[in-house]
């Protein structure tokens, strides 16, 4: 036994390096867990060369289990959705489903080839108006939106309904935090409000906003607005009643430091009380933005704004023989990007708040 | 390779002289609504055939969810204009359901209509039926065939209900004209009951067109009178058979229109000749060479943003065809008509005739003398406008000048009593008489109180 080891710095060297390694890795495991991959940490890990054997079955659990459920979930949707006969034919499995996806994608495309037409269509036209000794004119596309740009729209209206329902939500929340007056105000209101349906909802915000909104020549239609206003009417009440909840239960003790501090109200919301209740409003506004994304798409559907509400309501009515299967794309659709807007939500609480209470 | 040479054969016509003059267009860009059914063909043709740009317009078409949507979008302006149901402008102008000024300066088609019953239904029904030497159907089938079997639902204490798409549509008044003529009665509104089931046989429901084969397999009703694909959509499912279409009800009865407020029509006078306009070259379009052009016009309207009901649905009654039961295809080549039998001009019988209807089951609940019915004909329908904007077009060799009534007075010949399914025949100019003439309805001074007629 030699007292000292030659390699011992080399070692110890890597002990470090490797040490360094797990840190980072462990660092960035919390990003991937607000990215729902966590299932990255066990594989980098094992490749690292932490016990494999210990990883394996972290990989077993986060990774294969959730491909196996999928697959299962596949392969019972494809068995049994051809015995199902409907009207329209027997019910898409996952293949036509797929099929339809891909024609989609395809209609995407070729929307190109019609916009390039219309744009021929309009040099005629300005040709003609300019040998008539008119102006020219320059209109947007007046064709069909596809399937992307109808997504686009649901994207864009539940988060104008959400801004919206923050505005409105947060500061509402404070107040009936701080004072129970106002609490004791809000509160039965709340209760009201709060269960009641888009699709309830839908015909008073229709004539409130087609009575105020005279012209339509607004910036933005009228059927977006409506169905934004109703995310609104839907999303609004998570946001605040996390709101109140977060500003209510800060620490005592925070609350006798402002009074000693002669804080004034506005230096106390912004300094003391946003920063403690943020954790909870940030829960808030990702149940509301969940929300939100529920409602849209029956709001879509009765408002008739070309997002993915009305896609699905249109192959609805259309009744063909791809109906059902375009139909189920859109629910796939709706049901990742719900998801991933979550996940949007998720990744910027993680990023706001500092505790790990979320 | 086809659409770019009519697109070129079109570009060389504008270069001619005859398209010196363009119209001062006052807004040039609209929204047009329309509810997924294959008569709303000239907008998706006008759209497609590039006949909208040619007149300088960029137009948005949209899918509506049902009549209402429809008419509300018209009236509050999200709308310019849209594919409308004869009833709708003359209801809203006299005030029956939502109010508001609205003309129509465009018929839009003659025919397309189907009343359709479930196959239970049909297979009680057909021991009444008299039979051809083939043993098929003898047609057209009297609503007396339909008689036994609401006979028998009532005795059963069941209801017998049927669909049909709004209360002013058409279709509504199809299926009452028919079962009246088969002795059933279809029941009276009233200014206090607008259900439209007093003193009912038969029971009639609102159901958006595309709804009704899905509301039919449902069972929620026994039959429904809709414009086509919907009819057929029921022969391909086979969840039920048409038993009439409407050419056999009433040979060539007018359809839909093209509505548009009276504030829109003054406001925007060019807009609205150049809309008209590019709306009569559609239409001349799907019917011009013997209906050559219709397997191109299934085929847009088959598109998703359109109609998007399979092909081969479409293309049956768009083509001439009608199938009545799986297999049993008959010709009507009248089926849809958008141009012959100046099919787009706005009569003002046509008007009245759906005014008789809305005082014959008592939407309006008042008796008018005929003066007040020539006057609202006069208030909705404008072909006024039509014929300057057919003058334009035949000026710009687009049409030709025999194809329009520029003599019409605005009253059609009266219609024989062999055109129409019980003999009655129709004159515009009588209204009153003619309700005389009806075997179930209000007449002359007759109004419905609470579950009575007095009067």
């Amino acid at each position: 036994m030699t007292t000292v080891d030659p390699n011992f710095a080399e070692t110890a060297d890597r002990d470090a390096r490797r040490a360094r390694l797990f840190t980072r890795i462990n660092a960035a495991d919390k990003w991937f867990q607000v990215l729902g991959l966590s299932w990255i940490t066990p594989l980098l890990r094992a490749v690292a060369g932490d016990n494999p054997r210990a990883q394996m079955g972290e990989i077993w659990r986060l990774l294969a289990v959730p491909l196996l459920a999928i697959l299962a979930f596949l392969t019972l949707w494809a068995v049994l959705a051809p015995k199902v006969q409907t009207s329209l034919g027997a019910v898409p499995g996952p293949g036509q489903v797929w099929e339809q996806a891909v024609v989609l994608h395809e209609d995407a495309q070729n929307k190109a080839a019609s916009r390039a037409r219309f744009q021929e269509q309009v040099e005629t036209l300005n040709a003609r108006r300019v040998a008539n000794g008119q102006e020219p004119v320059e209109r947007a596309y007046t064709g069909a939106p596809s399937y992307y740009q109808q997504i686009w729209t649901s994207i864009q209206t539940v988060f104008f309904g959400f801004l919206i329902a923050t505005v409105v939500a947060v500061p509402l929340g404070i107040a009936a935090g701080l004072s129970p007056t106002a609490n004791a105000a809000l509160n039965p209101l709340i209760q009201i409000f709060k269960p009641v349906s888009p699709l309830a909802w839908l015909p008073i915000v229709t004539m409130i906003v087609s009575a105020l909104a005279a012209s339509n020549d607004g910036l933005l239609a009228k059927s977006f607005i409506i169905s934004a206003i109703t995310v609104t009417l839907c999303s609004l009440w998570p946001t605040l009643i996390n709101t109140a909840l977060g500003v209510a239960s800060i620490d005592r003790d925070l609350v006798n430091v402002s009074k000693v501090l002669k804080m004034n109200t506005w230096t106390k919301i912004t300094k003391l009380v946003l920063p403690s209740a943020l954790p909870l409003i940030f829960t808030g506004l990702r149940l509301s933005l969940g929300v939100g994304w529920m409602v849209l798409i029956a709001a879509e559907m009765l408002a008739q704004n070309p997002g993915l509400g009305k896609f699905v309501w249109d192959e609805f009515q259309n009744g063909s023989s791809s109906s059902l299967a375009r139909i189920m794309v859109a629910v796939l659709t709706i049901g990742i990007i719900g998801f991933l807007l979550d996940r949007v939500m998720y990744a910027l609480q993680s990023l706001f708040t500092f505790t790990n209470n979320r | 390779m086809k659409k770019l040479l009519t697109g070129l054969a079109a570009c060389t016509a504008m270069t001619g002289p005859a398209f010196a003059q363009m119209l001062d267009l006052e807004k040039d860009e609209l929204t047009l609504g329309f509810i997924k059914l294959t008569d709303m063909a000239p907008l998706a043709v006008a759209y497609e055939q590039g006949y909208f740009l040619d007149e300088g317009l960029f137009v948005t078409l949209e899918a509506q969810a049902n009549w209402k949507v429809l008419l509300d979008g018209v009236i509050g302006g999200q709308l310019d204009g849209a594919h409308m149901l004869a009833g709708q402008p003359l209801a809203a102008t006299i005030g029956f359901g939502t109010e508001a000024h609205i003309v129509t300066p465009f018929s839009m088609d003659l025919n397309g209509n189907g009343i359709t019953v479930s196959n239970e239904v049909w297979e009680k029904m057909l021991p009444h039926i008299p039979k051809l030497d083939d043993g098929r159907p003898q047609h057209p089938i009297s609503a007396k065939a339909l008689a036994p079997v609401v006979e028998e639902f009532r005795n059963a204490g069941k209801p017998f209900n049927m669909g049909m798409v709004f209360p002013v549509s058409t279709h509504n008044y199809e299926l009452r004209y028919w079962l009246a003529a088969g002795g059933l009665h279809p029941g009276y509104y009233s200014p206090e009951n607008i259900s439209g089931q007093i003193g009912a046989d038969v029971f009639l429901s609102v159901t958006p067109p595309p709804q009704m084969p899905a509301t039919l397999e449902a069972g929620t009703i026994d039959g429904y009178c809709v414009g086509e694909p919907w009819n057929q959509q029921a022969v391909f499912k086979g969840i039920g058979v048409p038993v009439i279409t409407d050419y056999q009800l009433w040979k060539n009865n007018p359809e839909k229109v093209f509505g548009i407020t009276a504030e829109f029509a003054e406001q925007y006078p060019n807009t609205t000749l150049a809309m008209t306009k590019a709306l009569i070259r559609a239409a001349i379009w799907l019917d011009e060479n013997d209906n050559a052009n219709r397997p191109e016009a299934v085929e847009i309207l088959s598109r998703p943003e359109y109609v998007g009901a399979d092909y081969e649905v479409i293309a049956n009654s768009m083509t001439g065809f009608f199938e009545f039961e799986k297999g049993d295809k008959r010709d009507i080549p009248d089926f849809n008509v958008f141009f012959r039998y100046n099919a787009t001009y706005p009569f003002y019988s046509d008007a009245v005739w759906y005014l008789t209807q809305m005082r014959r089951w008592g939407q309006i609940a008042e008796p008018k003398s005929d003066a007040w019915y020539d006057e609202v004909a006069r208030d909705v329908y404008k072909p006024e406008i039509y014929l300057e904007a057919a003058r334009l077009l035949v000026e710009e060799g687009l049409a030709n000048e025999a194809d329009f009534p520029w003599e019409s007075d605005g009253y059609k010949a009266p219609t024989p009593a062999a055109d129409i399914i019980d003999g009655i025949p129709y004159d515009g100019r009588s209204p009153n008489a003619y309700l005389e003439s009806l075997p179930i309805g209000l007449k002359s001074e007759q109004i419905v109180v609470g579950n009575k007629i007095e009067g």
